[in-house]
């Protein structure tokens, strides 16, 4: 057994201090350690982007990170998102298109999907849809997903012309 | 956008002036969806729980001469270890309780290898460990000694007379003497109708061919995962993700021989199912291991197990041909469909031969199944088992049959169709049904005329599937505020909850705010059967309504008591009742004005409907698709798709429409991407989402839907099941799509690019 690393980050914008085994993911540690357990495990390879948070304003798969590499780092996640109990633009429009069947993606896609707005305010179908293609739904067929985002993306336009 | 092709409603309480149902509310549960605190079947942490991990055959096919335990025990933080020796060794019994009736014995042995193990990721061992680390090294210090022994993994191989066999104590059923030797062959099921020989002779134009599917995962997002704790009472509790905690409880219960009243099991808000999670993999095991650590386990599989040692769907081979006469009549259909059940019996043959021919009026046929066992995953029920798999091959025969006759593709199914009064292949009579009505929806589409480009092709498909109703539990309580609480035995797999609150809220004549509704653990709320079979918004949305209209007549009766006049002298209107006759000058009495006075009027409100739903109504889809072929690389892009189903009454649009469109993508995978893929030595190869490639948001484009509302005048408002339809057209829209791009017949799913460019340079 290897000793347990002491861990320093800012998570949705608190400093947070863990032990964590240093084999052990940046997905565990948020889930086991730090309770925070919307960001999901749905392959531990990379591959469905459930687990999606941003890593210093980067997008990544948190169970592609180390927990110890995040020493020091500022780690965004879908707990984040909202601010209190009022709900992202994302959130809301994901509700009111039905953009969720059994929810279990949705973290991930939320989060996915903060980014691309992040990046891209005013992004194509085409665009929204390459992006989020590393995150797998099963449920929905992305079609009121992918309208959800636009429409947020539009809302948030607005906002801040 | 989508659309809705409006027909008058028969059913009882849809008077053309619904408030709630019809809408789209938001989703009662969606906040807690979207914001990450839902908690799924990996989510939960008890205090002192220990960590589960499963030891898995690396052989398709092997004797387990011997499994050594000793050093994983003695390893520090190992708290127990099971093997099949910890399970009783139960009789082969048929029993009652997932999607379909399982074996017991089998179930047990798919739970837990005993003897022998039959696929490669089969369960040979258990730890419980205090952390998943030292539960990693003990899996990895258990000795297995195993005899390697042949194996069979494709169906055609397995049904061959000298394929190693799996079961030595299984002869094929339905055969007309019992066969001198085993077999992999379970089953041979056979519907039959008219004289077959003499329509093939009568007929005019004859199309046939033989068709392969692959075995294709539910690849739901969320692996399987479960808490147990067994108490030194024996009392147990579990916690897990699927799609019926009382099939859970009774699974447990038998595979352990615990008593079903000593299990209380807790629904976890489940990450995706389409039939997967209709069985048990990890629950016994969770709690064979907490009975001998007296700690809470945690099970969860990874990815890699839910692909070699859960779902999927059959493997399959079959054949069809087709004889018509000039005009488009379909006289003859001969169907052998030859499925791959995995490692016991239980393919969704049956289902298959059912639906086969579903959609068609077809005076003589014949349809002969096989269920064949491999050395493979037990397959586990799919979104419409088996229907995709022989809609695939009939709808690809019925297209070719059309180019033969020179006809139009819906024409021809209009020429066939079954309607209302017309005896279905698979036995019953046709009432109330909406298949010409969809086939029309499509037909009059904007989309169905739409130009193509080059190497662009069109495919149209039907499918059908049964629906089920069955045994369902609700509850209504009203609150002191007048708001109301549903409670019900069903997990919500894609937005139950919305339809059951919406049911009642019509019915009680609330806003749609004011009903939360719950899914309920195992002890409080009476049985449910499990999500599944289309069957929650029809039988459990049955049970919701006539426990809400239970209360209405007790408000009446309260009411009128309050006023002070007979019960037969006030009505229930727009969630108040009232009194009929004006010259008495009553005001109105809101629910929330009764509930507040319940005390007065006899105590707390409340209502619970327990029943046996019958008359599902079936449903038909009508699929058509646009591909775009490309023909250096062989890639397939789908680019356009409608689908339009007949959904009885759609209760939440919005959901409706998802499920249709959820279920197109599955197809869409099916027909272009998924496969197992196994290695000469019986090996899956691509146990992951990178390599069994599921479709993404950039490889589909939106998936329109058209809403045929024929109601089911069984169900209070019309509805009949609508999830697994949407899936049972897409294999053959696109094939027949591609067949349109390329001038080529492609009849072995997935159409992968190496396939496609195969055919195309075949000339």
């Amino acid at each position: 057994m290897s000793k347990r690393q002491h861990i320093s980050a800012v998570v949705n914008g608190d400093p947070v201090e863990f032990l964590t085994d240093p084999r052990a993911t940046l997905l565990d540690a948020l889930r086991d350690d730090l309770g925070l357990t919307g960001s999901k495990e749905g392959c531990g390879s990379g591959d469905c982007g459930a687990c999606s948070v941003i890593l210093d304003g980067r997008l990544v798969c948190s169970c592609l990170v180390l927990a110890v590499e995040a020493e020091g780092r500022r780690v965004e996640t879908i707990e984040g998102l909202a601010d209190g109990s009022k709900l992202h633009p994302l959130q809301q429009k994901f509700l009111e298109h039905a953009a969720l069947q059994c929810g279990f993606c949705t973290p991930g896609l939320l989060v996915a999907a903060k980014a691309l707005l992040d990046a891209n305010p005013n992004p194509t179908e085409s665009e929204a849809r390459y992006w989020l293609a590393g995150n797998l739904c099963r449920c929905t067929g992305y079609d009121k997903i992918i309208r959800a985002v636009m429409d947020a993306a539009a809302e948030l336009r607005q906002e801040t012309v | 956008m989508s659309d809705v092709l409006d027909r008058p409603a028969a059913a009882p309480l849809d008077d053309g002036h619904l408030k709630v149902v019809g809408t789209r509310p938001i989703r009662p549960d969606g906040a807690d969806k979207v914001t990450g605190k839902a908690a799924y079947g990996a989510d939960l942490a008890l205090p002192g729980m220990l960590v589960g991990r499963i030891k898995r055959s690396p052989h398709p096919h092997a004797r387990i001469v011997s499994i050594d335990t000793r050093r994983a025990r003695a390893l520090p933080g190992v708290k127990a270890i099971v093997t099949a020796a910890d399970f009783p060794d139960l009789a082969s019994e048929e029993y009652e309780a997932g999607e379909s009736a399982a074996n017991l014995r089998d179930l047990s042995l798919n739970v837990m290898a005993r003897h022998t193990a039959l696929y490669d990721g089969h369960a040979v061992a258990a730890v419980a460990a205090t952390s998943s680390a030292i539960a990693d090294e003990a899996i990895a210090l258990i000795t297995v000694e195993y005899e390697v022994l042949p194996h069979v993994v494709e169906v055609e191989a397995a049904m061959a007379p000298d394929a190693p066999v799996l079961h030595a104590h299984m002869f094929t059923e339905g055969l007309a003497a019992r066969p001198d030797k085993p077999s992999n062959i379970a089953k041979r099921n056979a519907i039959t109708r008219g004289d077959l020989a003499a329509a093939f002779a009568e007929a005019d134009v004859i199309v046939e061919d033989r068709y392969v599917t692959a075995a294709v995962h539910q690849g739901y997002i969320e692996p399987h995962a479960c808490v147990a704790s067994y108490a030194a009472d024996g009392q147990c509790q579990v916690w897990s993700s699927s799609q019926g905690q009382f099939m859970i409880r009774t699974y447990c219960a038998k595979v352990l021989d615990l008593e079903a009243s000593d299990i209380r099991v807790t629904p976890a808000e489940i990450g995706g199912g389409f039939g997967g999670k209709t069985t048990v993999y990890l629950e016994p095991v969770a709690l064979a291991l907490s009975r001998q650590s007296g700690a809470p386990v945690k099970l969860v599989m990874t990815r890699d197990e839910v692909f070699r040692a859960s779902g999927p769907t059959s493997a399959s081979v079959m054949h069809v041909k087709l004889g018509a006469r000039s005009d488009g009549t379909i006289i003859a259909a001969d169907v052998v469909l030859k499925f791959q059940s995995g490692a016991f019996p239980g393919s969704p043959v049956g289902a298959a031969s059912m639906t086969a021919l579903a959609c068609y009026d077809i005076p003589n046929f014949s349809i002969v199944g096989y269920d064949v066992v491999t050395n493979t995953p037990k397959v586990a029920a799919y979104r419409a088992p088996g229907a995709p798999i022989s809609a695939f091959a009939v709808e690809s025969a019925v297209d070719d049959l059309a180019r033969r006759l020179g006809m139009d593709p819906i024409a021809l199914r209009e020429k066939n169709a079954v309607r209302d009064g017309v005896k279905a292949s698979y036995g019953p009579t046709f009432r109330n049904i909406g298949y010409v009505e969809t086939l029309e929806a499509i037909r009059e589409h904007p989309h169905y005329a739409a130009p193509l480009g080059p190497n662009q092709g069109r495919g149209v498909a039907v499918g059908f599937w049964f629906n089920v109703g069955g045994e369902s539990t609700a509850a209504v309580n009203l609150n002191e505020d007048g708001s109301a609480v549903v409670i019900s035995g069903n997990p919500d797999i894609g937005g139950s909850r919305a339809s059951m609150a919406m049911m009642a809220a019509e019915v009680l004549g609330l806003p749609i705010e004011k009903v939360r509704p719950i899914v309920a653990d195992t002890a409080s709320i009476g049985f449910s059967m499990l999500t599944g079979g289309s069957r929650t918004t029809f039988a459990t949305g049955m049970a919701v309504t006539q426990a809400a209209q239970k209360i209405v007549e007790d408000l009446k009766r309260r009411g009128a008591l309050l006023m002070d006049v007979p019960v037969d002298q006030v009505d229930f209107v727009n969630g108040a009742v009232v009194c009929l006759d004006p010259a008495k000058g009553k005001a109105d009495l809101t629910v929330a004005e009764l509930a507040e006075k319940a005390a007065q009027t006899g105590g707390p409100i409340g209502a619970q409907v327990s029943l046996n739903a019958q008359g599902a109504g079936p449903g038909f889809g009508v699929h058509v698709c646009d591909v775009e072929v490309d023909p250096e690389t062989g890639h397939v892009t789908v680019l356009r798709y409608t689908a339009a189903q007949d959904v009885g009454k759609a209760i939440h649009p919005s959901y409706v429409e998802g499920q249709i469109q959820g279920g197109v993508a599955q197809g869409v995978g099916w027909a272009l991407n998924e496969e197992y893929i196994f290695d000469r030595g019986g090996r899956m190869e691509n146990a992951g989402f990178l390599d069994y490639r599921v479709p993404v948001a950039s490889d589909l484009p939106m998936i329109d839907t058209v809403m045929v509302e024929v109601a089911n005048p069984r169900h209070p408002f019309g509805a009949k099941g609508v999830g697994e339809v949407p899936i049972v057209p897409p294999l053959a829209a696109v094939a027949n799509a591609v067949r349109g791009a390329i001038g080529k017949r492609m009849t072995s799913l997935p159409l992968s690019p190496p396939k496609i460019r195969a055919a195309i340079d075949a000339g």
